[in-house]
């Protein structure tokens, strides 16, 4: 198991750097570059030359590529562009720590929210409870989540204004200030992303209570809660872990959507707005975070599917 | 006032909810057991043998329900106990033994671990005691290394590994009453003679009663006293099994047992007509039986017939007497014509070998691998003279089907040569010369994975010809519907949805595929298996005709032995991917044998006592590959030295140390069973 730990993180690590490559080629491909962006109009070729001889764009590609993700793995990924000498590493830190915890927030209460009622559901296959809950998260995972964020602005920030309709505090502010704010967020999230795992552990859950062993448990005289907790659950469950990672890599990497409805201070809108600023050390950054995102959470539930499935582990072997 | 008896079944009636209505799928059964007796059940696939299985644990499969009768267990009603009760007998009073124990065994549970908690809800025993004692039960049932196995996964026990598994989970807790559904089906002979034998004794031993559900008649011939024969939901006859084999007395038991083929005898057996009704909301007015027996009259389409018969059989036929009269109901039609020989061979290997030892792209993330992969195939030289059928025989993992594979290209040889007349055949399927890749056609052992199930009929048949032939679409019609006339399937299957069809109607569309395009060899990779004897007898007659008039050559694998012997010109007898003994089929049917040959002819009459029990253990890769399992070894000659091949006759050759005089003992028990005569 722990060769089978090393394995896949090496293999993790290997599509990272990949990653970084296409995002760093990315740039460099792109008509322009920093010391361009920097002086825009001003631009003469006596300036550009000497900008970009103190920016080190004079060297050779790859050797910009190792320093930068040399600077990268020490956390330093150089200086934000159309904020002028603020470092890009603190700035993301500031607008991760928002959406970090909104993220955290939805993930907390959206994954058991969903685990339970899909399960419900699933036992209660066909009851009108398990019709309820499904029609339900099926009409939530057809309304786009601006709509759904619209409504609960409508419904609790001025038809009843007991929560701030759109954020007004910065991403620095302390976090007593901050909590409110996320409410309305975290809640438009939690309704999205369990209405997509729901449905996903109900549909599992009823095909695996269909399969013969399920059928085998129950004839073997175990009581049902056994039959469901050791047979039924344990495989129902694990195909929807990876549903529930990409959900999680979803939230953490910026939901510019709901981050607009609600004004609020996140990675999303960051990006957004670095990429209408030609920003390109930000964009740099924000893409290999993204993807360092991804990729972890991706391994993480690969890592807890294998632990759980006894066939996969084998299969690898 | 006497008790109970052990199981009372009273006119029981089972229903599934379809769109129309309720289809009844068990009608109106009555059946008892008695403590210690063994009763069978047969009948073909969509009979309601397994419903009825199922409903004797009070379980009817979702969509399903009781319609009416009951099932008592020691005297109590299963259907009307609350459901913590019905609990508490399933396992404890009547357990069962699943038809497919690789389904059916938890995933992701360690078996030990599967059987122990029989234990420790049943008899309340701790996890440890129980674990221990699972531990005895895989003893018990020829497992090796009981507490090794404990914590091994269902995916890591072999077919047959998981199947005596199921048995100890059903036995464990020391039921009155054990039912098998179908519990040899998907093993190969030699593992089912070795289930069933080790059955007979674990429950002889403990004077459990048995209800074995099968649509083998082999089977129900050895573990039944009593057998029940189930037509259309209905049971037709019920007797004791040693006069029902001998004397059937209803048609359709004897349509049955007609069309088994026979190892005694070459040809194809007797088809039985037509396939079971469709489970309907109204039951017929007459027989069900009718509309496929010879014997019906007036009488038998307007009158269901009352059970009838007597001296301890009870028959549902208005021509039950006729049937007795009759006597035994042996139908073999005649053996074809030995095709003619000494022509150039369409198919000849010479030494093949194949490996699977191939590296992955993740092997590189590996450590090394030793390179101790057995070849599945080794050293194997074979020719296929035209029009005639050579058999491939032997048990599973013996590389008959990677053999077919690396002829039809799917496989590259890593040694020897193969031709089809002047082309070469060790190049893979993709980089093959068109006319090549149409001459030689495979069809598949389960034709619900080899037919597109979004495809019509229509468009199964068209997409080779339109790959091979330019056709017009006019054409193209005109021979489809020209094949399905010799598949006789009618014009009205083009519109079709394999969904749509029987098993035996999507088999023979897959075997229309092949043909469409003219081929001269087809490669039939155990074509018959997964069918119903009845229907098995029709498509094998199918085979054989389209054989004699398009003159193709089939290379037949099979693991069924009678089947082979209904079909082959010659046979090649397969171990560990070596050929072992090959001849025409009378030469390899009678002795001397090779004793590999003798166990499999052997476990196929179901003979007690076979050889090779137990897993085969590591091939050394000197000496004689049978050699762990070889009743007859001689130390240390066969483990050190490869055998020579002896000929016995002109065209049949033995691979053994042992002079043929020597093999000419089956080790067949003197006793004959009932499918010897």
């Amino acid at each position: 198991m722990l060769r089978l730990v090393i394995q896949r993180g090496l293999l993790a690590l290997a599509t990272l750097v990949l990653v970084s490559l296409v995002i760093f080629g990315a740039t460099e491909v792109l008509p322009g570059d920093v010391a361009s962006a920097i002086l825009g109009r001003e631009a003469t070729p006596a300036r550009l030359a000497a900008l970009r001889a103190e920016l080190g764009l004079d060297q050779p590609a790859p050797s910009r590529y190792f320093e930068w993700l040399g600077g990268a793995v020490r956390g330093d990924f150089g200086r934000s562009l159309a904020r002028p000498a603020a470092p890009v590493g603190p700035l993301i830190a500031e607008r991760m720590r928002v959406t970090g915890w909104l993220a955290l927030i939805a993930t907390l209460i959206g994954v058991p929210l969903a685990l339970g009622l899909g399960i419900s559901a699933g036992l209660l296959r066909d009851h009108p409870a398990d019709l309820a809950i499904s029609v339900v998260a099926l009409v939530a995972q057809s309304v786009p989540e601006f709509v759904i964020g619209a409504l609960l602005i409508l419904a609790f920030g001025i038809t009843w204004p007991i929560l701030p309709a759109v954020t007004v505090v910065s991403s620095d502010a302390p976090l007593a200030a901050l909590a409110p704010n996320l409410v309305l967020p975290a809640a438009t999230l939690v309704i999205v992303m369990t209405a997509y795992v729901l449905r996903m552990v109900r549909g599992s859950l009823i095909d695996v209570l269909d399969s013969e062993y399920i059928h085998m448990a129950t004839l073997k005289g175990l009581p049902h809660r056994r039959v469901i907790a050791a047979h039924a659950l344990p495989n129902a469950l694990l195909p929807t872990i990876n549903a529930v990672a990409l959900t999680v890599a979803w939230l953490i990497g910026g939901v510019v959507v709901v981050e607009t409805v609600f004004n609020l201070p996140g990675v999303g809108r960051l990006m957004v707005s670095a990429v209408e600023d030609r920003d390109l050390p930000l964009v740099q950054a924000l893409g290999l975070l993204g993807a360092a995102c991804y990729i972890g959470i991706n391994l993480l539930a690969d890592l807890a599917t294998l632990w759980l499935s006894p066939r996969l582990r084998a299969r690898q072997r | 006032m006497s008790a109970p008896p052990l199981l009372a079944i009273d006119n029981l009636s089972i229903g599934y909810a379809a769109a129309d209505g309720m289809r009844v799928v068990v009608h109106q059964v009555s059946l008892t057991l008695d403590r210690g007796e063994r009763l069978g059940i047969v009948g073909e696939s969509g009979c309601g043998k397994s419903t009825l299985a199922l409903a004797l644990l009070g379980f009817v499969r979702r969509g399903g329900q009781r319609l009416g009768g009951t099932v008592r267990l020691d005297g109590a009603d299963i259907f009307r106990l609350p459901p913590d009760a019905v609990q508490r007998l399933r396992g404890r009073r009547i357990a069962l033994v699943p038809q497919n124990a690789g389904q059916a065994l938890s995933p992701g549970m360690p078996v030990g671990d599967q059987i122990a908690e029989v234990l420790q809800t049943h008899l309340g025993w701790s996890r440890q005691v129980a674990r221990s004692h699972a531990s005895h039960w895989l003893a018990r049932v020829e497992l090796p290394d009981p507490p090794a196995l404990l914590r091994r996964f269902p995916h890591e026990l072999s077919g047959g590994q998981q199947q005596r598994v199921a048995i100890a989970m059903a036995l464990a807790a020391e039921p009155a009453l054990v039912v098998l559904d179908e519990p040899t089906t998907g093993l190969d002979a030699t593992t089912q003679q070795q289930v069933l034998a080790l059955l007979g004794e674990l429950v002889a031993a403990s004077g459990t009663a048995l209800v074995v559900v099968s649509h083998d008649l082999g089977v129900i011939a050895r573990c039944s006293d009593r057998m029940a024969v189930m037509y259309a939901g209905e049971v037709v006859e019920h007797g004791a099994t040693d006069a029902t084999l001998t004397v059937p007395r209803h048609p359709y038991t004897r349509g049955l047992l007609a069309s088994v083929p026979q190892l005694a005898s070459a040809g194809i057996p007797a088809t039985l007509p037509g396939m079971p009704p469709v489970p309907a909301r109204l039951r017929p007015a007459g027989c069900a039986f009718a509309p496929r027996c010879a014997w019906a009259d007036a009488q038998c389409r307007t009158t269901a017939p009352a059970p009838g018969g007597g001296g301890g059989t009870v028959v549902r036929c208005h021509h039950w007497r006729r049937a007795g009269a009759a006597g035994a109901a042996v139908v073999t039609a005649p053996p074809r014509p030995i095709a003619p020989s000494g022509a150039t061979p369409h198919l000849s290997l010479c030494g093949v070998t194949v490996s699977y030892a191939r590296p992955g792209v993740l092997d590189w993330f590996r450590a090394p691998r030793q390179p101790t992969a057995r070849p599945a195939v080794s050293d194997v030289t074979l020719a296929l003279a035209p029009g005639t059928t050579l058999a491939l025989v032997g048990e599973s993992g013996s590389g008959k089907s990677t053999l077919a594979r690396t002829i039809a290209g799917l496989e590259r040889a890593s040694a020897g040569t193969l031709h089809s007349l002047d082309d070469d055949l060790s190049l893979p399927v993709h980089r093959r010369p068109h006319e090549l890749r149409r001459r030689i056609q495979l069809i598949f052992q389960n034709p619900d994975a080899a037919l597109n199930p979004r495809h019509p009929v229509a468009t199964i048949l068209a997409r080779p010809l339109r790959v091979f032939h330019r056709l017009s679409a006019a054409d193209i019609r005109r021979r489809s519907v020209a094949l399905l006339e010799q598949m006789r399937l009618g014009e009205e299957y083009l519109g079709r949805l394999p969904g749509q069809l029987s098993g035996g109607e999507k088999q023979r569309v897959a075997i229309a595929r092949a043909f469409i395009v003219e081929p001269a060899i087809v490669l039939c990779d155990e074509v018959v298996s997964a069918l119903d004897v009845s229907v098995q007898a029709a498509v094998l007659q199918l085979l054989i005709e389209l054989q004699q008039r398009h003159r193709v050559s089939y290379l037949f694998i099979a693991h069924d032995l009678a089947v082979v012997r209904a079909i082959a010109d010659t046979v090649a007898v397969l171990y560990r991917g070596h050929v072992c003994e090959l001849g025409s089929a009378a030469q390899v049917f009678t002795p001397p044998f090779h004793p590999y040959t003798a166990s499999l002819l052997q476990a196929a009459r179901l003979a007690p006592g076979a050889p090779g029990a137990g897993p085969p253990a590591v091939d050394t890769g000197r000496g004689c590959p049978f050699v762990d399992r070889c009743p007859r070894r001689i130390e240390p000659l066969c483990g050190q030295q490869p055998p020579p091949w002896r000929t016995t006759a002109p065209g049949h050759r033995i691979r053994c140390h042992l002079p043929p005089e020597q093999l000419d003992q089956t080790g067949m028990p003197p006793h004959a069973d009932w499918r010897s005569t």
